[in-house]
């Protein structure tokens, strides 16, 4: 487990809805190596989402550890998470989340304000992680003015520009059809592959899941591991 | 600090430029933001349009004399006194070796409102014969001046302008007989304007005063000779009369005025800031909502509460501030230099202008941007506190 980018030990976790409280997983164990790609799979309410928020850092578990790089993160203050998730995390969602009034560059850029880089070094940047994406020449469109699969490259820009080493995808070709879905899919390969980020995807989507180099079922609180590509 | 600066603005920048997309909402709070401002600046006009044309009239080196205590509708003054006053030093003489004063009586006359068709008093004025050189800055605009021993008397120019039948060459009628309006005069928008002058000798015969008057103006030499027209006045038993300068005397009859128009407006406008108050709270929540992913989005990326924070203020300050500001707009265009007739001292009607000052502008737009910082505050809160899912699951 040594080379595991997040560790997760006997992790629970439970909402209070209403007068009720319900329980989403109980002594939940996960490690994910570095500059893996999983795919996690299961049914509505299986908690594929409440595992990908605490693995970045926007919620926290009622109990266990979460470890990134060996660090404790799940008993950081909300000011030390944010920092966190800025340094570490890049997130790809499912509607894309872009600022309507900011072109494409500038939805990019966003992450970079929170880091020591000058304008200069920001433009260029944004600059690399749109061509990354094939966007270069879309810079001054705004969002509006993008296609649904462009507006995911941008998002998808937009997690990596600030180059963190986990990216975590919510339903990212959700809204796509086919052939943009496997074109955003075989972007993120190539994002795991040749620039070794770590990508946790969740996803309906069996197709999308051949993508992965791995398939996590969550199932009842628990993970049932399959392989697809079998 | 710098990066945090940064965030701040770009988040502003983001809230401000996506204004358009509640263009409706915030056109609302905008509107309600003005007419509030805009109630508050009209009654601070009316009160600054007072002030300034009541105390404007008085001239420090005028020096009123009134019996003790009393005020120029009740004071009377007898001959002898009159006489005796004309001994005081410090009182400046004519060309040939006169005391500049001018016995004055004062009474109050009817007028039918030009506006409203409706009774009002004025003032009219007995001069002595040396009034012209007692009282400077007075102009005749058309017409002449009045003949000393006649029924022919001079009116102010808000007197022609607000009331009926007052033009030059007109007849009135004053105690059973017949007047000639022979002439308008200016006084620097000074309540005199308000008042309509004659002769005093043949306003003590008509209104049977006998030799009495009910003040004396006298030109000073110098404003710091009133303190010996004061002495004299005190120092002889015969007279104990009140002596003030002009200015002091119209400055007090001011402020009363301008004191309740003022009590009366901001009261009123403090009241309507709730209603508007109530308006720029639901639009920065409603702006806070349609912005619910934006902010759970950005806090996810890392960035804080304060940029959201200060995003939100910035937006209902800057609609506050436009709604200020055409309030504002709005009373200058439509009553700025506007012309209004209140009640002034003696029970008489003062005719002034609404005036908008830089000064009353900013009182106003601080008003708006109270409303502002108020109805932007919680909302503000709001989008900073909530928590990033709930943020999520909102928008």
């Amino acid at each position: 487990m040594s080379d595991a980018l997040i560790v997760l030990k006997n992790i629970g976790k439970r909402y209070t809805r209403g007068k009720q409280q319900v329980r989403i997983f109980d002594h939940l164990d996960m490690a994910i190596p570095r500059q893996d790609f999983v795919a996690m799979m299961g049914p509505s309410g299986s908690g594929k989402t409440t595992l990908l928020n605490l693995l970045g850092g926007i919620d926290k578990p009622s109990e266990g550890e979460i470890a990134f790089e060996g660090k404790r993160m799940d008993d950081l203050s909300e000011g030390k998470l944010a920092a966190f998730r800025a340094a570490n995390v890049g997130f790809v969602f499912q509607f894309y989340n872009l600022m309507p009034m900011l072109t494409a560059a500038q939805n990019v850029e966003l992450p970079l304000l929170l880091t020591k880089l000058g304008p200069k070094a920001r433009r260029e940047r944004v600059q690399t992680a749109l061509t990354i994406v094939n966007l270069a020449d879309r810079a001054r469109h705004k969002p509006s003015e993008l296609s649904g699969g462009q507006q995911q490259r941008v998002a998808i820009a937009r997690a990596i520009v600030s180059d963190p080493k986990l990216l975590l995808c919510d339903e990212p070709t959700g809204d796509l059809d086919r052939e943009t879905a496997d074109e955003i899919l075989g972007m993120l390969q190539t994002l795991n592959r040749d620039l070794g980020k770590t990508i946790v995807m969740v996803t309906h989507d069996p197709e999308a899941a051949r993508f992965a180099k791995r398939t996590l079922h969550l199932d009842k609180g628990h993970f049932v591991e399959k392989d697809l590509n079998a | 600090m710098s990066r945090t600066l940064t965030q701040i603005m770009a988040v502003t920048s983001m809230n401000l430029r996506s204004i358009p997309q509640r263009i409706w909402t915030s056109l609302s709070t905008v509107i309600a933001i003005g007419f509030v401002t805009g109630v508050l600046l009209a009654f601070l006009a009316l009160a600054n349009g007072f002030a300034a044309t009541v105390s404007g009239t008085g001239s420090p080196d005028v020096a009123v004399i009134l019996r003790k205590g009393g005020d120029e509708l009740s004071s009377v003054l007898t001959r002898e006194q009159t006489l005796l006053m004309q001994e005081a030093p410090g009182i400046a003489k004519s060309a040939d070796g006169k005391p500049l004063m001018s016995p004055e009586l004062y009474v109050v006359i009817d007028g039918i409102k030009k506006s409203s068709q409706t009774k009002a008093n004025l003032p009219l004025r007995g001069l002595g014969t040396l009034a012209d050189q007692v009282r400077k800055g007075v102009r005749i605009s058309s017409g002449r001046m009045f003949r000393t021993g006649t029924n022919e008397l001079v009116v102010g120019r808000s007197v022609s302008k607000q009331f009926e039948g007052f033009e030059v060459g007109k007849q009135i009628r004053l105690a059973s007989q017949n007047w000639t309006v022979v002439g308008e005069f200016e006084a620097n928008g000074s309540v005199f304007e308000s008042e309509l002058w004659a002769d005093v000798a043949v306003l003590q015969g008509l209104y049977q005063r006998g030799s009495t008057v009910q003040s004396v103006r006298a030109r000073l030499q110098s404003p710091d000779s009133l303190q010996k027209v004061k002495d004299f006045a005190e120092a002889d038993p015969r007279i104990k009369l009140d002596v003030k300068s002009e200015q002091a005397f119209y400055a007090a009859q001011s402020k009363g005025m301008s004191d309740v128009i003022q009590y009366l407006g901001w009261p009123l406008a403090i009241a309507m800031s709730f209603g508007a108050l109530a308006g720029a709270l639901n639009t920065m929540y409603a702006s806070v909502d349609a912005r619910m992913r934006e902010i759970a989005t950005l806090r996810a990326l890392g960035f804080g509460g304060l940029p959201a924070f200060v995003g939100t203020m910035a937006e209902s300050l800057l609609l506050s501030v436009v709604g200020g500001l055409l309030g504002a707009l709005g009373v200058y265009l439509f009553f700025d230099g506007l012309s209004a007739a209140t009640l002034g001292g003696n029970f008489t009607q003062v005719v002034f202008s609404m005036k908008l000052s830089g000064d009353l502008v900013l009182q106003g737009v601080i008003l708006a941007l109270v409303i502002g910082f108020v109805g932007g505050f919680f909302p503000a809160w709001r989008a900073a506190r909530v928590p990033i899912l709930a943020a999520f699951r909102a928008g």
